[in-house]
C-alpha cells in the first residue's frame, strides 16, 4: 500500500468522526481534498520542487491521530514557559493540532473587534468570516501535503484584526507535539489582518524528546489587506523526533508591508514552503529565514513569489549553516507577471557548510515576463574563512570560539531582519547557545528538559 | 627569550625557510630585511603557527617552551604577537566582542577571571588612545570598512590590548602615509618596554627612523645572509641588495 492510500482509506472509513469533531467551514473542504489526494498522491522525490525532502517516507509509518479529539493531558504553562527577555506578549497555544482552550488571555486583553482562538471554534462562531478565508490561499492542487492537510485538519489558530486596528503587543502561538505513540498532527492556522491594520504574529514549535517520531503538517494561510503591516516569525525548536511539512501562504493588497521570517534552531526534518502573491500594487514583502542544523537533521526551503502586479518589492534572504552530516537545501522561485512593471525581486541565499560531510543544494529561479524591472539573485555555499579563523587563534581566541563568533556572524543579518527588539535579543542568545552546542531552548521549557 | 634554530619550512611543498637561525632577547628590538619572497612573511607565519606552513626541520624556544608544539592560540597566551600584513577583515564579528573574547581568553591561560564590562571598556579606551583610534572604529566590524591606515592602527591597538612579550611587525609601514606611520610607529615604541621585545619586518629604512632596530638581518632564500647594527640597515637604503647578492658569489 502505498503511504497515500493508508490516508485515503483512513479518512473513508473516518469521515464522519472527522467531522463531527470540527467545523463545517472546515469540513466543506474535506472531499475535494481526498479526491486531489487520490489523483494526484503526495509529492515524490521525482518531483522537482520536492528532489531534496522524501515526502512519501516521511507519511509511510503508522502514525496515530487524534481524530476524536481526545483530551491530550497537559497544562502547557507547566511544559512551556517562554523567558524571551521583555518579550511580553498573547499567549496561545495548540497541543498537537488542538487549540488549547484553557490558558488563553482574557479578551479584554485585545483591542476591539480582535478575533484570537481555535479556528474550529471561531469557524461556527463565525460561519461566514471564516469562509470566506479558509481554503482560499492554500492551493491543493499544487501540492499533496496541503490537501493531505486539509482532509484532516479539525483544528488550529485563527486571527483575524480588523481594518485600522493596530495590535501594539506581539501575538505568539506556541506549537506543542505531545504524544505516547508516533503521531502525525495536521494543523491549520489562518490570519486575516484587515485594511490599514497592523499585527505581529510569532509562532514558535516545541516537541517532546521523546522516543516516539512526530510528524507536524501545517498550512498557514495570511491574508494582508491594503495598506496593512504584518509581521510573522516562524521559529522551529523543535527535536530530532520531529519531522515537519509546512506550507505558508500569503496574499498581499496594495501597498501592504509583511516580513516572513522562518528560523529553525533545532529540529529533526523540515520542509517549508513560502507561497506568496502580490494581489495589489506597491505592496512590499521581506521573506527571510535562517537554519542552523547538525547531525542527521535536514532543513528544506521552498520559496514561490508571485510578483502578479506592478509597482511590488520582494526582498528574500537566506542563510544556513550546516554542520555535522545535515543537509539542506534553498529552491527559490521568482515569478514575473507579464504587465507587472517596476517590479524590484532581490534574491540571496547564502549557506556555510562547516564540516566536510554537510550537503547543500541552492537553486534560484527567475522567471520575468516584464522588461522595466530590478531583479537580482545570489546563491553561495562556502566554508568557514580560513584566514579569519587564523586571524582570530593569533590573537588568543581558541578555535572553536573563532568558528563560534564567525557563525553567529554569518547568521547575524537575517537576525537582524526581525522588528521586535525583543526577539532579535532573544534569538542573538538562541543562537549563541546553538553554536555553542546547548540546546536552544528556553531554559523554562519542561517540553524541551524532559527526555 | 626566543630561540630559533635551523628552522626550515614548506608551503605546498615548496620549501620557503631554508634554516633560519636567530635569537631574541628581552628589551631588543630586530629588523629583518630582504628582497620581495626571500622567506619573511613565511617566518612570521611559521611563528604563529599558521596552518598552511608546514615546519620540516629546527627547533623554536620561547621562554624555554617549545613554540613549534604550540597552537596558534597557546603562542599569543605565551605572549606572541603578529601584527599582520594583511589584517582580516571579518564581517558581523564587533571589534568589542572580538577583544573581549580575546582578551578573556588570555586572562583564563593565565588564570585570572574575566575582565567586567566597564573594566573592559575602561580598557579599550585608554588602549585606544595609544593609536588615536576612533571610538566609531572600535564599534564597528573587525577591520570591515578600514581604511589601510586604519587597520594597521587597528593591529598595533590590538598588540597594546594583549601587552605580548614578543611582538612581530610584518610590514606594517606598507600602505601607509607618513601621518599614519608616525602615529603607528608611536604606538609600538609606547608600548616598548625592557621585558618585552619586537621583529620588525621590513621593505624599507622609513619605518626604521622611527623604531630604531638594534640589529638588523637580512633574509635572502631562506636564510639570514648578513646580520648588523642599524647602521646595515641605511647601507641597504643606499646600495639596495645586489652587493649582497654579490658576497654570496651569485652576481
Amino acid at each position: 500500500m502505498s503511504a497515500v492510500q493508508q490516508y485515503i482509506d483512513l479518512y473513508r472509513s473516518q469521515r464522519e468522526l472527522i467531522a463531527g469533531h470540527s467545523s463545517q467551514v472546515m469540513n466543506a473542504l474535506r472531499d475535494e481534498a481526498v479526491a486531489l489526494l487520490e489523483s494526484r498522491g503526495l509529492p515524490t522525490l521525482k518531483d522537482e520542487e520536492y528532489r531534496r525532502t522524501d515526502i512519501e517516507a516521511l507519511y509511510a509509518p503508522d502514525y496515530g491521530l487524534n481524530l476524536g479529539r481526545v483530551n491530550i493531558e497537559v497544562n502547557p504553562y507547566e511544559v512551556f514557559r517562554c523567558d524571551v527577555p521583555n518579550l511580553s506578549t498573547l499567549l496561545y497555544f495548540v497541543v498537537n493540532d488542538t487549540f488549547y482552550a484553557q490558558a488563553q488571555p482574557v479578551a479584554t486583553k485585545l483591542p476591539e473587534g480582535v478575533i484570537a482562538g481555535s479556528l474550529c471554534e471561531m469557524s461556527e462562531k463565525y460561519p461566514q468570516l471564516v469562509a470566506r478565508y479558509y481554503g482560499r490561499a492554500a492551493d491543493m492542487k499544487r501540492d499533496g501535503t496541503v490537501a493531505l492537510n486539509t482532509a484532516f485538519a479539525q483544528d488550529g489558530f485563527f486571527l483575524y484584526i480588523p481594518d485600522g486596528v493596530i495590535v501594539e503587543k506581539p501575538i505568539q502561538l506556541v506549537n506543542i507535539l505531545r504524544g505516547n505513540v508516533d503521531f502525525l498532527v495536521n494543523r491549520r492556522l489562518l490570519v486575516v489582518v484587515g485594511k490599514g491594520a497592523q499585527a505581529k504574529l510569532l509562532v514558535c514549535d516545541h516537541s517532546d524528546e521523546s522516543s516516539v517520531q512526530f510528524l507536524a503538517s501545517q498550512v498557514c494561510e495570511i491574508f494582508v489587506d491594503d495598506d496593512a503591516v504584518f509581521d510573522y516569525y516562524d521559529m522551529e525548536e523543535s527535536s530530532e523526533n520531529t519531522a515537519k511539512v509546512a506550507s505558508v501562504f500569503v496574499r498581499q493588497g496594495a501597498r501592504s508591508n509583511v516580513l516572513i521570517n522562518g528560523i529553525v534552531l533545532h529540529n529533526g526534518v523540515t520542509r517549508s514552503n513560502y507561497y506568496s502573491t502580490f494581489a495589489g500594487e506597491h505592496a512590499e514583502l521581506s521573506l527571510c529565514g535562517m537554519g542552523i542544523v547538525d547531525k542527521e537533521q535536514s532543513v528544506d526551503t521552498y520559496t514561490y513569489i508571485d510578483h502578479a502586479v506592478s509597482h511590488c518589492r520582494s526582498n528574500e534572504l537566506f542563510k544556513y549553516v550546516l554542520n555535522g552530516s545535515a543537509r539542506g537545501s534553498f529552491c527559490g522561485r521568482i515569478l514575473v507577471r507579464h504587465g507587472a512593471q517596476k517590479t524590484e525581486a532581490y534574491q540571496g541565499n547564502k549557506n556555510l557548510c562547516a564540516s566536510p560531510l554537510a550537503k547543500m543544494y541552492t537553486k534560484p529561479q527567475l522567471e520575468i515576463y516584464a522588461d522595466d524591472v530590478k531583479c537580482s539573485h545570489g546563491a553561495t555555499i562556502g566554508q568557514l574563512d580560513q584566514n579569519a579563523l587564523f586571524y582570530m587563534r593569533s590573537r588568543g581566541i581558541s578555535e572553536s570560539e573563532a568558528r563560534m563568533l564567525l557563525m553567529f556572524a554569518f547568521t547575524n543579518d537575517v537576525i537582524e531582519q526581525v522588528r521586535l527588539d525583543a526577539l532579535k535579543d532573544r534569538l542573538r542568545q538562541l543562537v549563541e547557545k546553538r553554536f555553542r552546542g546547548e540546546l536552544a531552548k528556553c531554559s523554562g521549557c519542561q517540553a524541551c528538559r524532559q527526555e | 627569550m626566543l630561540k630559533i634554530t635551523d628552522l626550515h619550512a614548506n608551503i605546498n611543498g615548496k620549501e620557503i625557510l631554508k634554516g633560519i637561525d636567530l635569537e631574541v632577547r628581552p628589551g631588543e628590538v630586530h629588523a629583518i630585511m630582504g628582497p620581495n619572497g626571500s622567506g619573511k612573511s613565511t617566518l612570521s607565519a611559521v611563528l604563529t603557527g599558521n596552518p598552511a606552513y608546514e615546519v620540516t626541520r629546527g627547533s623554536v624556544e620561547f621562554y624555554g617552551k617549545d613554540l613549534l608544539a604550540l597552537s596558534p592560540e597557546d603562542r599569543s597566551h605565551e605572549g606572541l604577537f603578529l601584527s599582520f600584513q594583511y589584517p582580516v577583515e571579518i564581517p558581523g564579528v564587533s571589534m568589542v566582542n572580538f577583544m573581549r573574547t580575546a582578551v578573556n581568553e588570555q586572562r583564563k591561560y593565565r588564570g585570572l577571571e574575566p575582565l567586567s564590562a566597564t573594566d573592559f571598556l575602561k580598557l579599550m579606551r585608554e588602549k585606544r588612545e595609544i593609536v588615536e583610534l576612533d571610538n566609531k572604529l572600535a564599534s564597528r566590524s573587525v577591520n570591515e570598512g578600514f581604511s589601510g591606515g586604519e587597520k594597521k592602527r587597528n593591529e598595533i591597538f590590538q598588540m597594546a590590548m594583549l601587552e605580548p612579550r614578543l611582538s612581530i611587525l610584518d610590514e606594517t609601514d606598507s600602505g601607509l602615509d607618513i601621518d599614519a606611520l608616525r602615529i603607528v610607529a608611536g604606538g609600538v615604541n609606547k608600548l616598548k618596554s625592557e621585558k618585552n621585545a619586537t621583529i620588525v619586518i621590513t621593505h624599507y629604512q622609513r619605518l626604521l627612523d622611527y623604531i630604531a632596530p638594534d640589529f638588523v638581518h637580512v633574509l635572502y632564500k631562506g636564510r639570514i645572509v648578513k646580520s648588523g647594527g642599524p647602521e646595515l640597515a641605511l647601507e641597504l637604503e643606499e646600495r639596495g641588495y645586489d652587493w649582497i647578492k654579490k658576497e654570496l658569489g651569485e652576481i
